[in-house]
């Protein structure tokens, strides 16, 4: 990887990557501008964040990026909906073997500070801090997403460094969305009242969502129309959660990042997983996997193949 | 007796006593997050983890009405009558479980609204009966930095009670006549050796943080990188320009005043806000002074180390809590930003 990364950095403004944060538990992103930085990268499992967000502000420049597969699935639907020049994009893929979520591995582990380092074997995750080593079963600690990952491999790519992986198979449990739904209206309503309760309203969920494109005319601070108020309560957070699934139908991911950025720990993959479930169910197909599929929503067809619109 | 031991098993019937004269705030779980909660009996407390809210929300809530409104039409034709009414807050609260830099968060609030100039009717009705029991820290997180900034695991300033954490309970302290007060409610017995014990965690907790930054420094180089917009490209770039920050953030105190409501009825609010976000300067002319998110992050960084300091006697408003860095979706670290404009050079610009 970072020999392509090497060798391409010459016709390119940048290329968006990881970095090791504060801790070798975070990644951060790395913003690759010159030669030596390419040393900086990082590919494992800490390299959460979706670094396709950056894209659409950095049109008109020449980006490449590091994507796992489901990154590049944000990417290919940027794509298609001709929110990016692919003239302009270079992608360098990999296959990715499942990434870890903080919150999962926190309940797991106990609160981990300092970790010095971490490393996936086979089927383990081995944490290292002053502490002690603590290990866990990576299935038991890693993003809900990737539990069954269909797209470990980047769906597109320039460069693809590394074996090509195979994908998991469907999950035979319930799936969280499944069990959810087993719960009756009231049961639901009352489950969602209280998690957007504890809503702060930083819209970490929106900035980190790769798809949410309309950034600082975002309905949801809109004065004229005024769809949502500023008033924090949990009726309001849950209209906004609402604005944003809309928008996202038929164009959701499945990146997670919306639940994995929010500071409050509110499942928020749920609401998502809800329309995307819709969606692939009417449409049969999954958002950005083909650059070049028409786009369901912005497609007119006098007769629907899956929906009934008359007897 | 002024320091007691109080078992962790005996905190709980303490706030039952404290909750029968005041609402006491305390740290409970909520998944991932722990967030500050009206005490009630059978309440499962998190006395460990640092709660990922800052305690700001209990003097300054993250929205408050002002006043409420209404007109009504005047059957005889003359002017609608309009009515508004201000709705003063009443609080007598115990915000328990802050940590210094929580509690040094709010002496940023006081000074803001709170002083000779300025007295804001809604944040002193809530401060004014706020007490205060903080624990000291044993254990500074990776993310922490208070010594940097002022601060200090045992800071006691602002704090009504400390406890100071030893095995299986604490030693409590009472710092004020009002911390007196609510101690004399608790189980406890002497405490004896164990307050020296409980002081040395807390001072090896103190040397273990990291080396100072140079305030000054900082200050003298923020004119100098100011208009740098590569510097601050750089800086900002992974920056998702969210509000997550400035959220959880025990100083950050800037806000909205919006209306909510229909022509005919409504509330005054005021909410927080953020220099994150672009409607943050959006003036009503279309222009955006901070329309980049890298002006918007310089201001944050500019605010916390070299604006608030200007105007308030070298102090830093940042109290190193690190709830920033540790809830940052980008992981985007303030102490490196601090570092970057202390180490910045423009000798070769």
């Amino acid at each position: 990887m970072k020999q392509s990364i090497r060798e391409a950095l010459p016709g390119l403004d940048l290329v968006l990557g990881w970095e090791q944060g504060w801790d070798a538990l975070h990644a951060t992103p790395l913003f690759i501008r010159k030669a030596e930085d390419v040393d900086r990268l990082i590919l494992g499992p800490t390299c959460v964040q979706s670094l396709a967000v950056q894209l659409p502000s950095l049109k008109g420049k020449k980006v490449g990026i590091v994507v796992k597969g489901c990154d590049s699935r944000a990417v290919v639907q940027l794509l298609r909906e001709r929110l990016l020049d692919r003239a302009e994009i270079i992608l360098f893929g990999f296959g990715c073997d499942g990434v870890v979520s903080l919150k999962r591995l926190t309940k797991v582990l106990g609160d981990l500070d300092s970790v010095t380092s971490v490393k996936k074997t086979d089927d383990r995750l081995v944490v290292e801090s002053p502490d002690g080593r603590r290990e866990a079963a990576f299935d038991d600690v890693c993003a809900p997403k990737c539990l069954d990952c269909a797209w470990p491999n980047a769906v597109e790519s320039d460069h693809f460094a590394g074996p090509r992986l195979e994908p998991r198979p469907p999950a035979e449990s319930k799936t969280a969305l499944e069990r959810f739904e087993e719960k009756s209206l009231d049961e639901r309503f009352a489950f969602w009242k209280r998690e957007m309760e504890r809503c702060i309203r930083c819209y970490a969920c929106r900035n980190a969502c790769p798809m949410c494109v309309c950034r600082d005319k975002c309905l949801a601070v809109s004065r004229n129309s005024k769809f949502v108020s500023q008033e924090a309560n949990p009726s309001e957070s849950f209209m906004f959660q609402l604005i944003h699934v809309m928008h996202l139908a038929g164009r959701c991911v499945s990146c997670g990042e919306c639940e994995r950025a929010c500071p409050m720990d509110i499942p928020l993959g749920l609401l998502r997983a809800q329309s995307t479930a819709v969606t692939e169910e009417l449409f049969h197909e999954q958002a950005g996997t083909d650059p070049e599929a028409p786009l369901p929503l912005l497609t007119f067809k006098t007769d629907e193949e899956t929906i009934e619109e008359r007897d | 007796m002024d320091t007691i031991f109080i078992q962790r098993t005996d905190i709980g019937r303490w706030l039952d006593r404290l909750a029968e004269e005041r609402t006491v705030f305390a740290p409970t779980r909520r998944d991932g997050a722990v967030v500050y909660r009206p005490y009630r009996t059978g309440f499962v407390l998190e006395l460990d983890a640092m709660p990922t809210t800052s305690p700001k929300e209990i003097v300054f809530p993250q929205n408050e009405t002002l006043l409420t409104y209404s007109r009504a039409g005047n059957a005889s034709g003359g002017a609608p009558k309009v009515e508004a009414r201000e709705t003063l807050p009443e609080q007598k609260a115990v915000i328990f479980g802050a940590r210094p830099c929580g509690v040094n968060g709010l002496g940023v609030f006081d000074q803001v609204f709170d002083n000779d100039k300025t007295r804001d009717a809604y944040y002193t009705a809530r401060r004014k009966d706020t007490r205060i029991i903080t624990f000291a820290c044993d254990r500074p997180r990776s993310t922490c930095f208070c010594t940097n900034v002022g601060g200090g695991p045992g800071d006691a300033a602002g704090s009504d009670v400390m406890l100071y954490p030893l095995g299986d309970g604490f030693v409590a302290e009472a710092v004020t006549t009002g911390g007196k007060a609510m101690l004399s409610l608790a189980t406890g017995a002497p405490a004896g050796d164990r307050e020296v014990a409980a002081k040395a965690l807390v001072e090896t907790a103190r040397e273990a943080m990291p080396e100072p930054l140079e305030l000054a420094r900082i200050r003298e180089n923020f004119d100098k990188c100011f208009n740098d917009m590569e510097f601050w490209e750089e800086q900002s770039g992974k920056c998702l320009s969210c509000g997550a920050c400035a959220y959880l953030c025990p100083s950050c105190h800037c806000f909205n005043i919006t209306d909510e409501g229909t022509e005919s009825e409504g509330k005054r609010l005021r909410s927080w806000d953020n220099c994150m976000s672009y409607t943050f300067t959006a003036e009503a002319s279309g222009h955006n002074p901070r329309a980049a998110k890298a002006m918007r992050l310089r201001n944050r960084v500019g605010h916390k180390f070299v604006y608030f300091p200007e105007t308030h006697e070298g102090e830093v408003a940042c109290r190193g809590c690190g709830r920033c860095i540790v809830s940052c979706p980008s992981s985007v670290d303030i102490r490196q930003i601090a570092k970057a404009i202390q180490e910045y050079c423009d000798d070769d610009k």
